[in-house]
């Protein structure tokens, strides 16, 4: 790891801007947020993923101020935000809605909340254009928000939420409403933005692809508690249990037993009269703990014969296969009924496929390929 | 699929008939040379004439204006405060009452409010004329208001007012930057409905008026309840004009924006 | 804090003119026909100043009310009025929404605003206009006269026939519009489906039609059916010195015998015949609501 790269996370003199201790919020007997704590660093683009009614919204209504913690502190630069009420707070928001003022045309729009600064005149006119710039609207500032495309709503909406310069935007599925070729294009240009202005983003979402993509570090939440917080490859990798292994991408999971066999390896028995999988996983387990592998499709090997070095094959039959042109998966059941998916990249044209329906195959996967998660 | 049935097409066309013939009567007999309004005498316009000459009525006319200007925008003020804090207020003190005195007035017999108005406006020694009548049709128009203005509010995107304060605006400001204007068409249509009200209301305001105050309602009543008369008949052709035009206009101009506002939305989405 | 500085003012009105001026109304049905006090209100005829301030609170007025048949033959007539005259508007206003809602989709707002035009003219006009139509040398006997179907006139004005014209007439706008949003809402395809597992026309109308506009009937009905149970204008302009309704009965009580007590206690039993419907009303137009989320 070089010193250059952005991961104020591991550094431990390094303060959160935002820093919740302890968060909990209750709506009557409801419970949205459970005693939550996190940190998010400067610059950091910060990725909010859950299921909805996962506790994500309310976590970011905190953060605007639309709602205030039942308990527990949230600090923004060291200061309690709690008794700040969202017009004052240097916090700005660009919702899912996107809730442009369909009375004021895009200039209006981006100006108002620099008006409400009583900034004077021609340094709005500079900011307004400068935002109009970064977004690529100067040909629609004088339409109003019905004359323009969605796409193009989506960037006024961005652009008004940034032109206050706030410490933190906060992003509400901002890209749910869009197209998806649309939305791809987009996230590049959000990251683009993120990188340019220096901003502090949390973005709210419920596509995993677009938390990947975009975010620095991703939080997967459940019912109101953070399940895991890393990176996007650490968590795809590295997933800390089987949620958010099940929750992130596809995944094929293995029920056992673990018995430490070396450092950090382990024999997963798995069914009897099969020999134990090995795996290699940092997460450390005791003997005889019921556990899970958990292992991608794509990092499945399938062959018509058994290979020579695998660390583990098992054979089975091909029940169905998804072609999805660049991919293909394989769905195999063993013969202990377990279904294992396995993926592979069509590199070629097929003419003819080497396997087909009810063709018994190999899989096969190495040490390190998979994870074990305790149950 | 295009086309009507016959079914359908005659229902539509005895409906309407139904509905407008007496109207068309009342309008022709208005120009009717007789003073027996049930047949005709040959083309005229005088009766229209007398109707300028008559004090009383212009009196009332003037009467039923002041009154239906005042009633109907103190009635929008009140109605619109309360549609909102109903829609937005969340939970205040006696809520439950309160929005059982917003809706009951809508399906209190007109008697009933006249009567109880009156019995308190003697308790409290209050002389009747415009004043009272004022009180009376506000209290009554101001529910019909908060239900146009909620139903308004109630399909309003709540994220615009957040957006609002989230960009600096204190809830005051708020409410005037961005709320009001975006709900003003419902405002503007709960007034007119207001005024209509007070211009039409016969009952309320014959118990709450007093000898020095009398709307052309009740004018007319009186009138009417000795029998047909061609000055009456001269009277509604106006008024129903007045209505007729004002509606078209306005239907017209929703007409107008709605189509522009969907071709502007269409060709936005093809850029 | 702010919000309740707000609300006190729309508040404070309507505790003041709307619920204290119907607490006068019930205490005064409650207390004596006073001739002895003097005059409360100097304008006032002298000798039926209110008992307002007397506080023997007693339900003679109630007692009397059943006591002279006036009173409750008026409420009988009354609700068989409303009763009737509402299953008429349903009868005339359901193939109107009906052939509204399958118009051509560019007709339909002008059809709507058709409806809408009489809602905003005077009601006084309304009624009046048909006077001159229903008179014994009114414009509907000429018709009939000259088409032969009767050799005399018919007597209308002034009877219960002429109070149903008019309340089917002014109250027609109030049924067509929940019944029409009803039926504009129905999904065309679900006649189709019907029609498809082999229903007829008519009993695709009858099983599918009538159930999902129920409604819009049910609303059309209540919005007919409570105000002309409390109706004055159309029996008195229309109707002749037999026709008994409630609203007429508490108007002369109060104007022309001058018996507030009795006037008051009329409104009170009034109100309660009126909150079974209104209760009713509420729960179906709160069905409806809680359908359309």
């Amino acid at each position: 790891m070089t010193a250059s790269e952005f991961e104020p996370w591991n550094d431990p003199e390094a303060k959160p801007l935002i820093h919740f201790q302890n968060v909990t919020k209750r709506y009557g007997e409801f419970t949205a947020i459970d005693d939550l704590t996190i940190g998010i660093y400067e610059k950091e683009f910060y990725a909010l993923l859950g299921p909805s009614g996962c506790g994500k919204t309310t976590l970011m209504r905190m953060l605007a101020g639309f709602e205030t913690p039942s308990e527990g502190t949230i600090r923004l630069a060291g200061q309690d935000i709690a008794p700040v009420p969202p017009n004052k707070r240097a916090v700005n928001m660009m919702f899912q809605s996107y809730a442009l003022f369909p009375h004021l045309s895009v200039w209006e729009n981006i100006a108002f909340g620099l008006k409400r600064e009583k900034m004077p005149k021609h340094d709005i006119n500079d900011r307004v254009d400068e935002m109009l710039r970064l977004t690529r609207l100067e040909k629609f500032a004088r339409r109003k928000p019905h004359q323009i495309s969605g796409g193009q709503r989506q960037r006024v909406a961005l652009a008004r939420s940034l032109a206050k310069h706030p410490k933190l935007l906060l992003l509400d599925e901002p890209l749910g409403a869009l197209d998806k070729k649309l939305r791809q294009e987009t996230q590049f240009e959000l990251m683009d933005i993120q990188e340019k202005t220096g901003t502090t983003f949390v973005i709210v979402t419920h596509d995993q692809e677009e938390a990947m993509t975009v975010a620095s570090r991703v939080a997967v939440m459940d019912h109101g508690k953070i399940i895991q917080v890393a990176t996007p490859d650490r968590i795809y990798e590295n997933p800390n249990s089987v949620y958010v292994a099940d929750f992130i991408g596809d995944v094929n999971l293995i029920a056992g037993t673990a018995k430490p066999n070396g450092s950090d390896t382990y024999a997963l028995s798995w069914h009897e009269g099969h020999a134990p999988l090995t795996v290699q996983s940092p997460n450390p387990l005791s003997d005889g703990q019921n556990c899970q592998l958990a292992i991608r499709p794509e990092k499945v090997s399938i062959s018509t014969e058994k290979p020579e070095q695998a660390d583990n094959a098992v054979q089975g039959r091909i029940l169905d296969i998804a072609y999805l042109g660049n991919l293909s998966t394989y769905h195999v059941e063993l013969p202990t009924g377990t279904m294992i998916k396995a993926q592979t990249a069509n590199t070629r044209r097929i003419a003819r496929r080497a396997y087909t329906w009810e063709d018994t195959v190999w899989l096969s996967w190495t040490a390190t390929a998979g994870v074990l998660l305790a149950n | 699929m295009n086309r009507m049935s016959w079914f359908n097409a005659v229902s539509l066309t005895l409906g309407f008939a139904f509905l407008y013939i007496p109207m068309v009567i009342l309008i022709i007999f208005s120009f009717n040379e007789s003073k027996l309004v049930t047949v005709w005498a040959g083309f005229s316009t005088k009766w229209y004439g007398e109707l300028m000459q008559n004090e009383a009525f212009l009196n009332a006319a003037w009467v039923t204006i002041k009154v239906a200007v005042f009633s109907s925008t103190i009635a929008t003020v009140l109605g619109t405060i309360a549609a909102y804090v109903m829609v937005r207020g969340g939970r205040f003190m006696g809520r439950t009452l309160f929005s059982g005195m917003i809706y009951a007035p809508l399906v209190m017999p007109e008697v009933i409010t006249g009567l109880s108005l009156l019995l308190l406006f003697i308790g409290i020694g209050l002389d009747r004329g415009v004043l009272t009548i004022v009180l009376a049709h506000t209290t009554f128009s101001m529910c019909y208001v908060s239900v146009v203005v909620s139903s308004r509010l109630v399909t309003f995107d709540r994220s615009l007012e957040e957006a609002a304060l989230d960009l600096g605006c204190s809830p005051a400001e708020a409410f005037r930057l961005v709320t009001l204007p975006i709900i003003a068409p419902a405002v503007i249509s709960g007034w007119l409905l207001a005024f209509t009200l007070s211009l039409d209301d016969l009952v309320i305001a014959s118990f709450t008026s007093g000898p020095s105050a009398t709307t052309l309602p009740i004018k007319i009543f009186s009138a009417v309840r000795l029998g047909v008369s061609p000055e009456i008949n001269a009277l509604s052709t106006i008024m129903i004009s007045i209505v007729t035009v004002g509606v078209i206009t306005a239907s017209l101009v929703t007409k107008h924006q709605m189509t522009r506002q969907k071709r502007e939305e269409q060709a936005a989405e093809r850029t | 804090m702010r919000s309740f500085v707000l609300i006190a003012i729309p508040y404070a009105w309507l505790l003041a003119l709307f619920l204290v001026p119907f607490a006068i109304v019930l205490k005064i049905s409650l207390s004596d026909y006073a001739i002895s006090i003097p005059p409360y209100v100097p304008q006032f005829d002298p000798e039926t100043g209110i008992g307002a301030l007397i506080d023997a609170l007693d339900f003679e007025n109630f007692i009397w009310l059943t006591e002279d048949d006036l009173y409750w033959k008026a409420y009988l007539s009354s609700l068989k009025i409303a009763v009737i005259s509402t299953f008429f508007t349903l009868l005339a206003g359901y193939p109107i929404a009906y052939a509204m809602a399958r118009a051509p989709a560019e007709w339909r707002p002008t059809l709507m605003m058709l409806v809408i035009l009489p809602f905003w003219t005077s009601f006084l006009i309304r009624v009046y206009a048909w006077m001159g139509i229903l008179s014994n040398e009114g414009f509907l006997n000429q018709f009939l006269l000259w088409t032969g179907l009767i050799s005399e006139p018919l007597t209308i004005l002034n009877t219960n026939t002429a109070v149903y014209i008019g309340i089917v007439y002014t109250y027609l706008p109030f049924m067509i519009l929940p019944v029409y949003s009803a039926l504009e809402r129905l999904d065309g395809s679900l006649i189709e489906a019907a029609e498809d597992l082999g229903c007829s026309r008519l009993s695709a109308f009858w099983l599918v039609t009538i159930p999902l506009s129920k409604t819009g009937i049910i609303a059309g009905s209540f919005l007919v059916f409570i105000p002309v149970l409390g109706e004055f204008v159309i029996p008195s302009l229309l109707g002749g010195s037999d026709t008994l309704m409630i609203g007429k009965v508490l108007w002369e009580e109060f104007f022309s015998n001058r018996d507030w007590p009795v006037a008051s206690a009329v409104a009170v039993v009034l109100l309660l015949l009126l909150v079974i419907p209104i209760v009713l009303f509420q729960r179906n137009q709160q069905k409806q609501q809680e359908a359309e989320q």
